[in-house]
């Protein structure tokens, strides 16, 4: 069992190394979502079955679509037009409070989580049991989730409706 | 295994007890192995066959829809004179596949060029394992079965980007992108008319999903969830969708033989190409396969009294009149274009199956109905979807029809 671990964990780690090292930006790509299903696999080893099927369906099926067509999609090699702003002690502020924001919440969620120790027999949760849990404990959760990602998916459509060439403007 | 069924014939066990017959001759270790492999085996050879009979099969009615013979030469090499209505023309395709020259263009990734019909094929393979063909043949008995079906089928439109872009042409690649656009378009109204299956059976087993629809009014009208409303619009939905995601005609723009260059497989040659096509037909059986699961009551008999032919049987039954009806279709449609094909997905399909979800909801609610609130239910449940589809398709179509010609006389 841990010789399978070590090499799902070499090949995840090994892959999300490569994919940084590539000049090739599709090659990258590949090797990502090759990472995504190594986390899949450590799903699938770990015995959680429901988590690992929907690793794969949203992140190799769907995810991978987004990353590549955003790297197909955007020139490669051309340098930016408009030249980065000079840093202002304004900007500098700006970034680092929203640094110690993201900081602080992450750090809070992690030093609060307690770490109990493993059951000696695996739990088994069932499909059944994992989406009675979701919507009835958790379904403010899911639901706040559902409202992100929408408004996130209209704002994308706001941006892309909107951006228009000028000679093509009435 | 203490109280077997009454139905259960010797047929309906034979192939079980040969490999238990075969596996308890092996020493201890290797009986794990064997066990599944022997299930491997036997099921990459019965979907191999059954791939290579459709291929002659599509070409044989496709022919006659178009008043052709098709195929009738081939016969066997060491028998003169013996023709067999040219049924042995997959194996010589299959000769002739493997034996043709194998072209990489220079300037191609030769790694992902390689690595997308492997792909393609692996995983379309894979989707096989969670289809209950029988009673007592299901390959891997998962909770989450559904979500593995669709886990797996994901990695086709990777493969898809990687034969376009490996190529390293133009068309390839133009090709691959509008593939996509068909897939990840079509990939919704699928996923959403599996749904309201999982909402009234409230699992995701393929097993259990297919022992709920095991009952019969009166020994003749099965619990078939293509019986009810909700059922049949969610059937419908699927069959269109999983027409786009296997490529078929009338979706069959990635390829589009006579139109494009063949799409995305411009530059694939001999055995790869063959590959890819394997692969489309090994997914359209395996989604067939998922219909006849989900819709037309898997395993189960039509008739009561019809339960002692085997269950194995009734569903490679359901399964071929599924495939001589996706062939039906490809004789008879005419293919869409690019915004026609996304226009009926986004527009049309995707609306009605998320309001046939909602229809479902009602269904598993009312269950306890009976009575004369029985026929309010089914009365209800029909309406819910046949006021919306008729409404969207008058508003949908009001610009288009009747067709005016202009110009021809």
């Amino acid at each position: 069992m841990t010789a399978a671990l070590l090499l799902i964990a070499f090949l995840m780690l090994g892959s999300a190394a490569v994919a940084m090292a590539l000049r090739n930006l599709i090659h990258s790509a590949l090797l990502l979502i090759a990472s995504w299903a190594g986390i899949a696999a450590f799903y699938l080893w770990a015995g959680a079955e429901f988590a690992a099927f929907a690793q794969v369906l949203v992140y190799v099926g769907a995810i991978s679509m987004v990353v590549l067509f955003a790297v197909l999609l955007t020139r490669q090699g051309a340098p930016a037009r408009e030249p980065v702003e000079a840093p202002t002690r304004a900007r500098v502020l700006a970034a680092i409070t929203a640094g110690a924001c993201v900081a602080a919440v992450l750090s809070a969620a992690v030093l609060t989580t307690e770490f109990r120790p493993a059951p000696a027999t695996p739990p088994s949760a069932s499909v059944r049991q994992l989406g009675l849990e979701l919507m009835h404990r958790h379904g403010a959760a899911l639901l706040i989730v559902g409202v992100v990602l929408t408004v996130a998916l209209l704002g994308a459509t706001i941006l892309a409706a909107t951006e228009q060439k000028p000679e093509d403007a009435p | 295994m203490t109280a077997r069924p009454a139905t259960e014939s010797f047929l309906e066990r034979a192939p079980l007890e040969l490999r238990d017959w075969f596996v308890h001759c092996l020493p201890g270790p290797l009986q794990w192995v064997t066990h599944h492999l022997i299930t491997i085996v036997a099921v990459l050879a019965v979907f191999g066959l059954f791939f290579a009979f459709t291929t002659i099969a599509e070409r044989k009615l496709l022919a006659r829809l178009q008043n052709r013979l098709g195929p009738n030469r081939t016969g066997l090499p060491w028998i003169k004179g013996l023709r067999l209505f040219g049924l042995s023309q997959p194996f010589a395709d299959a000769v002739k596949a493997l034996t043709k020259e194998d072209i990489v263009p220079a300037a191609a990734d030769k790694v992902l060029h390689f690595l997308a019909p492997v792909i393609v094929v692996a995983f379309s393979l894979m989707t096989f394992a969670v289809l209950p063909f029988g009673r007592n043949y299901l390959p891997v008995n998962l909770d989450a079965a559904l979500l593995y079906f669709f886990a797996a089928g994901a990695a086709t439109e990777l493969a898809i980007f990687m034969a376009g872009w490996s190529s390293r042409n133009k068309y390839s690649l133009l090709s691959a992108m509008r593939a996509l656009a068909q897939l990840i378009s079509y990939e919704l109204p699928l996923i959403l008319s599996v749904v309201p299956v999982v909402l009234v059976t409230s699992t995701l087993s393929t097993k259990a999903i297919v022992l709920q629809q095991g009952h019969w009014v009166a020994g003749v009208l099965p619990h078939w969830f293509v019986f009810t409303p909700w059922g049949f619009a969610a059937f419908i939905t699927f069959l269109i969708a999983a027409l786009a995601e296997s490529n078929r005609s009338p979706f069959d723009l990635p390829e589009a033989e006579s139109e494009l260059i063949a799409g995305h497989l411009t530059e694939y040659s001999g055995f790869k190409y063959a590959l890819f096509f394997m692969a489309e037909y090994f997914g359209l059986t395996a989604l067939s396969g998922l219909g006849v699961t989900l819709f037309l009551g898997g395993w189960q008999a039509p008739l009561e009294v019809l339960q002692f032919i085997p269950s194995y049987a009734w569903f490679m039954l359901k399964l071929v009149l599924m495939i001589v009806f996706f062939i039906w279709v490809r004789g008879t449609l005419l293919r869409l274009r690019i915004d026609q094909l996304t226009r009926l997905a986004w527009k049309f399909m995707v609306p009605l199956a998320l309001l046939n979800v909602g229809n479902a909801a009602f269904w598993a609610l009312t269950m306890h109905w009976s009575g004369p609130l029985q026929l309010v239910r089914w009365a209800v449940s029909a309406a819910v979807i046949l006021i919306p589809f008729l409404l969207l398709g008058r508003t949908l179509s009001a610009g288009f029809a009747p067709r005016t010609y202009r110009y021809a006389p």
